[in-house]
């Protein structure tokens, strides 16, 4: 827990912050802990499961918004492979801090989260595939899954109903692509994070060849209140196919930033004014990346908007991650939009032409620019570059870096424009 | 038969078996969809977006290379949009390459350079420094220019797939990534120069032809190479009557693609410091230059002399020479020098093989079989090594359609990687304990080595199902020629009974004979001559025409036209590369002789004595056309008993290595350069 | 090579969690693990891994490349990383970034001669809520400032 909560928080994922102990088991335990389980395997057939987490309306909590059960639904139960379910711990779009505190407050959830999806396509091997810088959260999580071993939660027989499923964690070593969910897979195969081509989907073949039901960990986090309430309930939560509620993490220029669970369809203005205080400084916002920094930016005046999936697509941009990013009048947007693909130019794996070359040019053509060595041709350059990239990359990474370029050079063109003629950037040392 | 799925693609309507790329499709309608990353045949990688197609309804732009046909589908390959992210990948691609053009290897036959040329990304709006990494030597053959490299991985996936070496690999991310060699800063492998060939850009190029010359100065002979016994094409590159690399471009011969070390570089013999280039005459104990005419009549006067009075004479042939020649020689000796003394050095049972054979016509397996069939079983062989056009097809069959391989051999083998079954045992003994397996392969190719011989070829044939075909894996480019053409003590060509039988060449080498003709061969390799007088064509100085009393300088391979038959019984036409000066083909000493000797034997032209090949040895009658235009015919072969007399239990591979070519090999730098390691062995 | 028991141990059971013929899974986080007790990826960690997990040194070589975290030269005993990622950015990173350098006279993934720090200048690592952030080794440390940079190197020093 690193911030206080709100009280206009909903808190479901979150219930269990702030309790003594709560990454503990005993703590877990005596708040509902390891019930939905016991319920999905007393009473529900595993298509009864998947049937519930299909009216909850929990779609991918990772960025793409896939609804959770249909993505189960895929699984080819039948087939001879061996199941497998893997949890997207690889936490790494800027502006996202959410799945640390999942893990860190209430490892177990995560843990029942994914027993029951094995319980569902019939799984009986997971891993928590956990980027390599959240160290103390794999600790967290041995301990947690050594418990539940202890406690008969996982390993052989749970709870004498003849379902076996056994759970590992699994390093990542610094990769952002290892979050793309055919990269993941490849690394957890050790090898280099470089994505796969699709079809085939992991539902399909997915680890080790074989059918895997891969979710974030926020997805599988809701998973077991949705068992214990109802998909109905939980669905109701949020607006019409988004359902429950979603920890959004406020980040930047902003009084009160922090991680705080609100319902989906939660309008930003009320989450940047009521939630999290307002701007900083008394100073007026300029822009907003909804959903961590692979979003088109929206302009302060284009914020008006409910928090959901759909809504955020029909205003040009995406719900993402989950990381609102909160930009004040004092920013340089060009500086904004070079941070951004550094760092893209960083993660790109290299694997196909355009991202690879395509974020490595607009780095070093981003970075002259913003000091002051950039040519009005220069602004256009950035925007067909960036458009040749945009869907045609072998993977998402490549609009992610797009996306951004583009919609910055699009709506703060006056603020590049301010950088031509060997002019000292308008915003240096305001910060 | 998978269905037939119609659609349309630049508005030319077809149909395809299911399954099929748009890429292939597109291919079959004239339609040349570009690609660097794509290669038929290699994993699918969908990397450098080149084949980015519009497709109606799909909401961007799709990868050809990836995407199968589906019913109805309507495909645009070349509309503005299209062109557009083609043009825009090649600015990315051109972004950081050096575009030093006018001095790259690749110049004139660059994928990348043509693309561009196509679709007008000539102009750079990358004024940014680009990012310079220095050359990079990974092997006497293989040189890495990491800036002008495309990262297509094509080299990456060749090596793995195709060669099942794995020595290329990718380091770093990003835009820092990198091809590797699986020894930091060099390479150990096959050095077979797949990556080089494949390499769409000049990033991997040729230590023996690099910064040589220019693509269009050159002419171009596609020939077989003269190394092992597969028959690999390899296309010579010659300016001004040099060889100055070999290579298989086009793909036309039986080996696609596929050349390994030998058939790629170890040309270089042609010109080797130690090549003879005039007759050498002993006078006294030296053997001095003498003219082609007083050599010529020296060796004509003393076969006349010994003919005349009734002397022996022992004949011994080559597995490099033609068939042409071949044939030649032995009519020569039988006819001309009445001896039956004729033998080559043998390698494999092939004999044994087609006797086995009789009354199961058709179990002879072509290259194409390898690739094909349902199973593969290699016995005793070490295919990586010996054998690399068969090992190579083997892979391909398992990738492609996924055969099962056995592998029986007491040492671990490459094929091993892929084998479904691998029993670590020798000969019959080991195909004893997978015998019901394959009992069960109804289309299965069986690669038998040196052991499998005599009686024993017959007991394989036996425990194995009759709709089997073999291979009896033999070692030089045209051994299982000099079989056929009757180089043997008791067979004439054709495998027609001797009538009476001679020597075996064990024999002869140990016998006095009043002369020992030895052409192309080195039988007295550690052994000294016991005949009266030696007569060697040859291209160097052996050890055999060290004790030569007349040495004439021969012509390679290379540098003849005629025939090789190869492992697989497979007749192909050697082109002449360059024309060389002093040597003359073993043809034409052959009907030097003759004619010097007074006698009319046939005219010494390779394509007179390929007529009479073709009229009058059994299984020879192959289509001439075929022939002609470069292509692999299949013989036949007799389908009845063959009646083998006296012992010829004689048969002994030399084991050579990817990295040795006999004697011949000696003479190759480059493949001495490579062998460094000398770790390669052929265990028996 | 043999590392420590603990290790070991470690080592031995993840092998264990992959499925038969699958045991490259373990490639990358042995990679970590070992580095952690080694310093680096040396030539002897390549060989050692591909050993115990049947690949070739190149196959390891190149999933070393690949993941930033993993170094071919030892980082200092405290290996600072501060986070510029936009979040980080926004609330100060950059200064405590050059701040960082100025102090510790290190530039980007720079040891200093003793061995006692090493720095680098990192993507986001998740503390974007608590920016700007920097992390020492594994520990996290939120919303730093220069100040408060001085008082972690202070305290670090004296570890």
């Amino acid at each position: 827990m690193y911030n206080a909560p709100h009280p206009l928080e909903v808190r479901i994922l979150t219930r269990r912050f702030g309790l003594p102990n709560s990454a503990s088991i005993d703590t877990y335990l005596a708040h509902d802990g390891y019930k939905a389980i016991e319920k999905a395997l007393a009473e529900m057939t595993p298509d009864k499961i998947i049937e519930e987490v299909k009216a909850s309306a929990l779609r991918g909590r990772g960025g793409a918004g896939f609804p959770a059960g249909l993505k189960w639904s895929f699984v080819p139960r039948q087939s001879p492979k061996p199941k497998y379910i893997v949890v997207n711990a690889d936490e790494s779009e800027p502006g996202t801090c959410k799945d640390r505190l999942l893990m860190e407050n209430d490892p177990h959830q995560l843990i029942e989260g994914a027993l029951i999806a094995a319980r569902a396509v019939d799984a009986h091997a997971g891993y928590i595939y956990v980027r390599g810088e959240y160290r103390y959260l794999i600790d967290i999580l041995d301990r947690a899954i050594g418990e539940a071993y202890q406690r008969g939660y996982l390993g052989k027989n749970i709870l004498g109903s003849g379902f076996d499923f056994d759970l590992h964690t699994h390093s990542g070593a610094g990769a952002y692509e290892c979050g793309e969910e055919s990269a993941l897979l490849e690394s957890l195969e050790g090898k280099r994070g470089i994505p796969r081509i699709r079809p085939p989907f992991p539902a399909v073949v997915g680890a080790f060849g074989c059918p895997t039901v891969l979710n974030n960990v926020e997805t599988f986090c809701s998973v077991p209140w949705i068992i214990l309430n109802g998909g109905a309930a939980y669905a109701n939560l949020g607006t019409r196919k988004n359902g429950g509620t979603r920890l959004f993490c406020l980040s930047g220029h902003i009084n009160r930033p922090g991680v705080y669970e609100l319902p989906m369809g939660f309008p930003l203005p009320r989450m940047i004014e009521e939630v999290g205080g307002g701007v900083w400084k008394g100073r007026k916002l300029k822009a907003v990346i909804p959903g961590g920094s692979s979003c088109p930016v929206l302009k302060a005046e284009e914020t008006n908007l409910p928090m959901d999936f759909d809504s955020l697509q029909a205003a040009g941009s995406m719900l993402g991650s989950g990381g609102v990013v909160i930009i004040d009048e004092d920013t340089c947007m060009v500086k904004a939009a070079l941070r951004i693909m550094r760092f893209y130019a960083h993660e790109s794996c290299g694997w196909c032409i355009p991202c690879r070359e395509g974020t490595m040019w607009l780095g070093k053509l981003l970075t002259r620019f913003h000091a002051g060595a950039g040519t009005m041709s220069d602004i256009d350059l950035i925007r067909e570059l960036a458009q040749n990239m945009l869907g045609k990359t072998f993977c998402p990474l490549g609009d992610a870096a797009a996306l951004p370029t583009i919609s910055i050079v699009k709506k703060f063109r006056e603020e590049f424009e301010e950088h031509l003629n060997g002019r000292k950037c308008p915003h240096e040392g305001k910060g | 038969m998978p269905e037939l799925v119609k659609l349309t693609i630049d508005g030319k309507e077809i149909e395809v078996p299911a399954g099929t790329l748009v890429i292939n499709a597109a291919r079959q309608v004239g339609i040349e969809i570009p690609a660097f990353c794509y290669y038929e045949g290699l994993a699918l990688q969908a990397a450098c977006r080149m084949c980015l197609v519009e497709v109606e309804k799909a909401p961007k732009l799709l990868t050809a290379c990836t995407l199968p046909v589906a019913k109805d589908m309507i495909v645009r390959t070349e509309t503005p949009q299209v062109a557009a992210a083609r043009k825009g990948m090649l600015e990315f691609l051109l972004a950081n390459h050096p575009l030093d053009c006018p001095v790259c290897d690749k110049g004139g036959e660059c994928e990348l350079q043509d693309m561009t040329f196509r679709y007008g990304a000539g102009e750079s709006r990358f004024s940014e420094e680009k990012q310079h990494i220095e050359e990079q030597q990974w092997s006497p053959v293989v040189f890495f220019d990491r800036p002008r490299c495309i990262l297509c991985f094509r080299c990456v996936r060749i090596c793995n797939e195709g060669m099942g070496v794995a020595a290329l690999g990718v380091i770093n991310r990003g835009a820092r990534s990198e091809i590797a060699p699986n020894k930091g800063d060099h390479l150990e492998c096959d050095e077979c120069g797949m990556c080089i060939d494949i390499c769409p850009v000049g990033a991997l190029t040729s230590g023996i032809y690099r910064y040589k010359t220019r693509p269009w100065e050159m002419e171009y002979a596609g020939t077989i190479c003269t190394h092992c016994a597969d028959g690999c094409k390899t296309t010579l590159s010659v300016r001004n009557g040099r060889v100055i690399r070999g290579n298989n471009r086009d793909h036309s011969g039986i080996n696609g693609e596929f050349l390994c070390v030998k058939g790629r570089y170890a040309f270089d013999f042609l010109e080797h410091p130690e090549r003879l280039h005039q007759p050498l005459v002993r006078r006294g104990v030296e053997l001095q230059h003498a003219s082609w005419k007083e050599a010529v009549a020296l060796v004509a006067a003393k076969f006349n002399e010994v003919r005349e009075r009734g002397g022996a004479f022992g004949v011994i042939g080559s597995a490099r020479t033609t068939n042409e020649e071949n044939f030649y020689l032995q009519k020569f000796a039988r006819s001309w020098l009445n001896t039956n003394n004729i033998d080559h050095r043998r390698s494999g049972d092939v004999v044994a093989l087609l006797d086995a054979l009789a009354g199961l016509p058709g179990s002879l397996a072509t290259t194409a079989d390898v690739y094909h069939a349902g199973a593969v079983l290699i016995v005793g062989a070490d295919l990586a090594q010996q054998h690399p056009l068969l090992s190579f097809q083997v892979r391909a069959n398992v990738r492609h359609h996924g055969a099962r391989v056995y592998v029986v051999h007491p040492h671990p083998q490459r094929e091993d990687k892929v084998a479904a079954q691998v029993v670590r045992a020798r000969g019959l003994a080991g195909i004893g304990q997978i015998r019901e397996k394959l009992a069960g392969e109804q289309s299965l190719v069986v690669l038998f080595g040196e052991h499998i011989q005599g009686a024993d070829v017959r007991r394989l044939v036996e425990m194995l199902p009759a709709t089997a075909r073999y291979v009896a894996l033999v070692d030089y480019a045209n051994s299982r020629g000099a079989l056929d053409m009757g180089l043997l003590p008791d067979l004439l060509p054709g495998y027609q009974p001797a009538p009476a039988p001679g020597l075996s060449l064990q024999e002869m080498v140990g016998a006095s004979l009043d002369v020992l003709w030895v052409v192309g061969a080195n039988p007295l390799q550690g052994r000294a001559r016991a005949s009266g007088f030696l007569v060697v064509q040859e291209l160097f100085l052996t050890e055999t025409a060290r004790q030569a009393d007349v040495v004439f300088p021969a012509a390679a391979a290379y540098e003849k036209t005629g025939s090789f038959t190869n492992v697989c019984g497979e007749v192909q036409r050697l082109k002449k590369g360059p024309a060389v000066a002093g040597p003359k083909t073993d043809l034409e000493i052959m009907g030097l002789l003759a004619r010097q000797m007074g006698h009319e034997l046939a005219p010494p032209l390779p394509e007179a004595v390929f007529e009479e090949i073709r009229r009058s040895v059994a299984g020879y009658n192959i289509p001439y056309a075929t022939f002609v235009t470069g292509a692999a015919s299949a013989t036949q072969y007799p389908n009845g008993p063959i009646a083998r007399q006296g012992s010829s239990e004689l048969i002994r591979s030399a084991r050579d290595t990817l990295f040795t070519s006999g004697t011949l090999g000696r003479y190759c730098s480059v493949l001495n350069s490579v062998r460094e390691r000398d770790l390669v062995r052929v265990e028996e | 090579m043999t590392f420590s028991a603990e290790l070991e141990a470690r080592l031995a059971d993840m092998v264990k969690r992959y499925p038969p013929g699958h045991l490259r899974g373990a490639l990358v986080p042995m990679l970590l693990y070992i580095q952690d007790e080694v310093g680096a990826i040396t030539e002897d960690v390549v060989q050692e891994v591909a050993t115990r997990l049947q690949l070739t040194p190149l196959q390891v070589e190149e999933v070393v490349g690949y993941y930033s975290m993993l170094r071919r030269q030892p980082a200092g005993r405290h290996h600072v990383q501060v986070c510029t990622n936009i979040s980080c950015l926004l609330r100060g990173g950059e200064k405590v970034w050059d701040h960082a350098r100025r102090q510790l006279n290190l530039q980007h993934k720079e040891t200093s001669p003793d061995g006692q720090f090493s720095l680098e200048e990192v993507e986001c690592i998740g503390a974007c809520s608590w920016a700007p952030a920097v992390q020492v080794g594994y520990d996290y440390y939120h919303e730093m400032s220069p100040e408060k940079f001085d008082e972690l190197v202070e305290k670090l020093k004296n570890q």
